[in-house]
Parts: structure tokens; C-alpha cells; sequence
């Protein structure tokens, strides 16, 4: 009998189809994280499907009010403010998910490196994290921009890297425990190979604490680059993304407008679903180690 | 412990100083060629890197900086040749106001929403405020302020939207001034603290010395406030700490939502016009202030709980 069928999940009856997410069904809050998650990704896949204008396109007075055409109204140049959002989904959610990838394999690759080598490489490369993260995030961003100026490519880079640190940290603990934990070694003694270890043994266990880190980071990273956006500091015209919506239309509030609350609105919409799925898998994971939620 | 935990965290701050002075140093593109932008002929570069003195030894420069830094001497602004220290220390005083302001009001309510939350552990009042603070951990701060400034300033203008405090506002016109803005920040950190002080406190509630507590038949509230807060105690206060560094970065947009002239808004200013000795120089100080609550937040804990007192 293999470990893994002595797993609660193992023994539960598995022919109710019912959808499960890590092996786990997922509860009411996760769901509506789900379902956020799932529109905003659909929306910013087929943005030129659904907006009703294209993006750029002046379709009539500036600041007019909502109404059957322009649901949402228009914005300081007479542009459609839903179609501009329905677009800024794509820069804002597509430019996150890359940096946060990006940032997952710097930070997996140094953390895993760190932890099988040890020794001066482990001390250098701890330290160098360390003293990143002396500092507040935001401040130490600043520091770069400042000097490269806010190309695209930079705050890509600098995104990545502060957030390769804090995924460093995590990859490095995660692959000092797994390998000695107790059903890593059953299934050495069990003389399964090395690839049958790490694929069925350690990577089950170690996704969903990675998927909800990778939740985490993404939220890390859509709200730094919609913070600098809303500073001026992140993405430039003509590109718009959600934060720099938030900027453009800021001053439209004091007119008794919801303009600006829109692209913020969008911006917190998704963090809050992304954090409810995030929740969720933490308290499984927390369940799956025999602690009741 | 504590003196090796202020040494450390003196360290840390020399290094932050250096990471600062070699970050503007280092990168490519330098102080001359970002300052004359798309005007920059070898000529020109060679002129400026000469004036701002760039071409002696970084070394030299560092330490230059890092004791004048020390003496409360930034050096002069690039963007309009005034001193740094000068531009500095008005807006230094606004922000340490303003978040002073929003920590006086925030970390007893936090803990107290977060021990009545702990006592009430499972209870609908738990359930709600823990899906409440989770939703206003997720939000952006400008999402808080401009809904803040939608209902409670422009529909009902109970508020001022714009926090343009001068240095001769007086304290209770700057108290209604920053009134907005100081409840964005508590709102913020309020959500974080009051979570970690839920967590810290229930963790303590599985001990056994809390069951005997129970099995001796003492209320719940009694337990919690007398048996669990105390030992909860350090947890505690480094969340709070840290959530006041939280508050250093929460400051700069919260500053710009609502224009407030604070030390952020002066750096965010500084990075657009690459006016690099005042980014620098907010940098220093809002590192050290972040360092140096974390640092604090360590020997607290230190003093408060006996058996952190000895070496491992």
C-alpha cells in the first residue's frame, strides 16, 4: 500500500462529481474568487470582442455622463471609460502575471540553489535578500526608477526582483523541510526513483502552499505597478493601465464624479478574489497538516 | 540581547545607506546623463559629471554623503539648487503628524476590536469583521480615500477633500485638514493589526494553562484579557510596529490622493524629475524609520517576554 492512500482524500469516495480545486471543494467565498478571477481573465483575453469601442477613440464630449451607449460615461478626452477599462485589464493583469512568473523562476531558482548548496552561496544570497528587504518595497523602487527612468522594461525588472526576494525566502524553507519530511523518506525506503519522489511525493504537497504564495505575489505586484501607475511613476501614456486611470480621472471627484472609482474599484475587485481563493488555500493546507480550520 | 539587537539593526541601516548610495551610483545611465536627459553630448556629460564632482572616486563621494547625512546635510537639490535639508524638514514634520495621528487612533482600536474578536472566536461577530478586514486588506488605499472623499466630502461635506495644510495651520484646523486622509490609514492598518492580534491571542488560547483557566470555571473574557493578552503581548507588538512601518509606505499614496505636502509626495516628485540627492536623502530617512521601528519592535518583545532573554 502506497502512502498517499492512507490520505482522508484517498479514502473518501470519489465518484460524486463534484469540481474540486487541489482535491479540496472549494467554499463560498473561494468560489466568488474563482468567478472574480475567471472574468477578469476572460475580459482581458477578448477585450476587442467585447469593448464597445476601440480604446482610443474620441466618441464625444469630454466627461459626458453616463448613459445607454457609454455606460460608464466618458472620460477627459472624450474616450468610452468602460472600453478603456475593459483594455487596461489586459496591461494591468497581463504585465502582473508576467512579472510574477518571472519573479517565481528567479526566486525558485536562487531559493533551490541556495538550500542544495549551502555554505558561502546560501550565506551570500540570504544576505543579499536580507538587505533588499531592509528597506520598504515602495521606497526602494523609487530608488530605481529614479535613475532608469519608468521604461516598461525596468519595472518589469525591478518588480520581479523585489519580488524574487520574498520568493527566494519561501523556496529556499520549502526545499530544506520537504526533503525530510516523513513520506519523502517512505517512499526513498520504498526504493522509488528520484523523479517518482519529487513528482508524485513532494510537488502535491508543495502546490498548494506555491499556489497561494503565487496568489499572493500577484496581488504584491498588481497593486505596486497600479501604486506607481496612480504616482505617475508606472505606466506612461498613451499606454493606460487601471492605476493610471485612477490618476487620470482623480480630479473629477471633487465634481461629485465616479470616475476614478471605477479603474479602483476594478483594481480592488480582483486583489479581493484573488485574497479569498488565496484564504482558502491556506486554510486547507493548514487542515491537510491535521489542525482543525 | 538588546544591545546585540541594536547593533544588528545599526548595521542593517549602514547597509540600507549603502544600498541607497551604490542603487543611484551604480546603475548605468548616472546623475549627469539622467539630469541632461536627451541634451547629453560627451561634451556636456563630461562638463556635468565634473560639476556635480562625479568623477572622483564613488568611495569618496559615499562617505561624504553618509557624514553629511549625518550632520542633517543632504547637499542642494538638482531640480532648483536649494538645500535638501531645507525642503526636508517641513514635510518631514507633516507626514511624522500625519502618521502619528493615524497610530494614536489605530492601535487601540485594533487591539481591542481584536481581542473582542478572539473572545468571540466562531461568533457572527468574527465571521463578519473577518471577512470585513480581509476585503480592506485587499483594496488599494486609493480606493478607500476616493470612496471616503466621494461620501463623506463631496456628498455630504462633512470633510475637506484636499489636505493643504501650511506650516502656520493651527493644530485643530490641521486635525480636521488630515482628517480624511488619517482615517484611510487607520482603516488600512487597523484590518492588518487587528487580524494578527486575533491570530496571536488564539494561538496563545490552545495552551493548556488556558484550558486549566477554563476548567476552573472562569468567564471567557476573564481568560482572555488576563491569561492570554499578556503572553499574547509580544506577538503583538511587533505587528503593531510593524504595521507603523506599513504606515511609512501607506503615507506616500495616501499623500497623493489627497495633497497632502508630506515627505512622499516631495519623493515622488523628486523620482519623475530625477532629482536624485532629494531621493536619496527620503530614502535614507524613510528606511531608517523603517528600520528602526522593526528594530524596536524586537527589543519590546525582548523586554516583554522573559525567555527571549537568553541566547538559543
Amino acid at each position: 500500500m502506497t502512502v498517499e492512500a492512507l490520505t482522508p482524500d484517498a479514502i473518501a469516495p470519489r465518484r460524486r462529481r463534484s469540481i474540486r480545486l487541489f482535491g479540496h471543494k472549494p467554499n463560498l467565498t473561494a468560489w466568488i474568487g474563482l468567478i472574480i478571477i475567471a472574468l477578469n481573465i476572460a475580459v482581458a483575453v477578448l477585450a476587442p470582442l467585447i469593448a464597445p469601442y476601440p480604446q482610443a477613440d474620441i466618441v464625444g464630449d469630454a466627461w459626458a455622463d453616463p448613459d445607454r451607449l457609454h455606460w460608464l460615461g466618458l472620460d477627459n478626452l472624450g474616450r468610452d471609460i468602460l472600453s478603456r477599462l475593459i483594455y487596461g485589464a489586459r496591461l494591468s493583469i497581463g504585465l502582473s502575471s508576467l512579472i510574477t512568473g518571472l519573479a517565481f523562476v528567479i526566486g525558485i531558482v536562487c531559493g533551490f540553489t541556495a538550500a542544495t548548496l549551502g555554505g558561502w552561496v546560501d550565506a551570500v544570497l540570504s544576505r543579499i535578500v536580507d538587505l533588499l528587504l531592509s528597506m520598504p518595497v515602495l521606497i526602494f523602487a523609487f530608488m530605481i526608477l529614479s535613475v532608469l527612468g519608468t521604461d516598461i522594461p525596468v519595472l518589469i525588472g525591478t518588480i520581479a526582483l523585489l519580488n524574487a526576494t520574498l520568493v527566494f525566502r519561501l523556496a529556499r524553507a520549502v526545499a530544506m523541510t520537504i526533503a525530510s519530511l516523513e513520506y519523502v523518506e517512505a517512499a526513498k525506503v520504498r526504493g522509488e526513483g528520484t523523479w517518482w519522489v519529487i513528482s508524485r511525493e513532494i510537488l502535491p504537497n508543495a502546490i498548494p502552499p506555491l499556489a497561494a504564495e503565487f496568489g499572493l505575489r500577484f496581488c504584491f505586484t498588481f497593486l505596486l505597478i497600479a501604486a506607481l501607475s496612480f504616482l505617475g511613476l508606472g505606466i506612461q501614456p498613451p499606454l493606460a493601465d487601471w492605476g493610471s486611470m485612477v490618476k487620470d480621472y482623480r480630479d473629477m471627484i471633487n465634481l461629485d464624479s465616479a470616475a476614478p472609482l471605477y479603474p479602483a474599484a476594478a483594481i480592488a475587485i480582483l486583489t479581493i478574489g484573488v485574497n479569498f481563493v488565496v484564504d482558502w488555500m491556506l486554510s486547507i493546507h493548514s487542515r491537510g497538516h491535521g489542525e482543525p480550520a | 540581547m538588546i544591545a546585540q539587537r541594536f547593533a544588528l539593526g545599526l548595521m542593517t541601516l549602514f547597509a540600507a545607506s549603502l544600498l541607497i548610495f551604490g542603487g543611484t551610483e551604480i546603475l548605468p545611465g548616472d546623475l549627469a546623463s539622467a539630469i541632461l536627459q536627451n541634451n547629453a553630448t560627451p561634451e556636456s556629460l563630461a562638463a556635468m559629471r565634473k560639476e556635480l564632482g562625479l568623477d572622483r572616486p564613488a568611495a569618496t563621494r559615499y562617505a561624504e554623503w553618509l557624514s553629511g547625512a549625518a550632520h542633517g546635510d543632504f547637499g542642494h537639490s538638482l531640480a532648483n539648487k536649494r538645500e535638501v535639508a531645507n525642503e526636508i524638514a517641513p514635510r518631514l514634520k507633516n507626514t511624522i503628524f500625519l502618521a502619528l495621528y493615524a497610530a494614536v487612533i489605530a492601535v487601540p482600536l485594533a487591539v481591542g476590536l481584536g481581542l473582542l474578536a478572539a473572545i468571540n472566536q466562531g461568533g457572527v461577530f468574527d465571521r463578519v469583521v473577518n471577512v470585513v478586514t480581509l476585503m480592506t486588506i485587499s483594496v488599494p488605499e486609493y480606493f478607500l480615500a476616493y470612496l471616503l472623499i466621494k461620501y463623506l466630502s463631496v456628498q455630504f461635506g462633512f470633510f475637506p477633500s484636499l489636505a493643504n495644510v501650511t506650516p502656520n495651520t493651527p493644530i485643530l484646523d490641521r486635525m480636521t485638514l488630515t482628517f480624511l486622509p488619517m482615517v484611510t490609514l487607520v482603516l488600512v492598518i487597523t484590518a492588518h493589526m487587528m487580524r494578527m492580534t486575533r491570530a496571536s491571542v488564539l494561538s496563545v488560547m490552545a495552551s493548556p494553562y488556558i484550558e486549566m483557566a477554563l476548567l476552573k470555571g472562569l468567564p471567557k473574557w476573564r481568560i482572555v484579557v488576563r491569561h492570554a493578552f499578556p503572553n499574547a503581548l509580544a506577538p503583538i507588538i511587533s505587528v503593531v510596529a510593524l504595521n507603523l512601518a506599513y504606515l511609512i509606505v501607506g503615507v506616500v499614496i495616501v499623500e497623493a490622493v489627497f495633497v497632502y505636502p508630506g515627505l512622499g509626495q516631495l519623493m515622488v516628485d523628486a523620482v519623475s524629475k530625477h532629482d536624485v540627492p532629494v531621493v536619496q536623502a527620503c530614502g535614507l530617512i524613510f528606511a531608517a524609520a523603517f528600520i528602526l521601528l522593526n528594530m524596536g519592535a524586537d527589543i519590546l518583545a525582548i523586554m516583554t517576554n522573559p525567555r527571549l532573554r537568553h541566547a538559543r
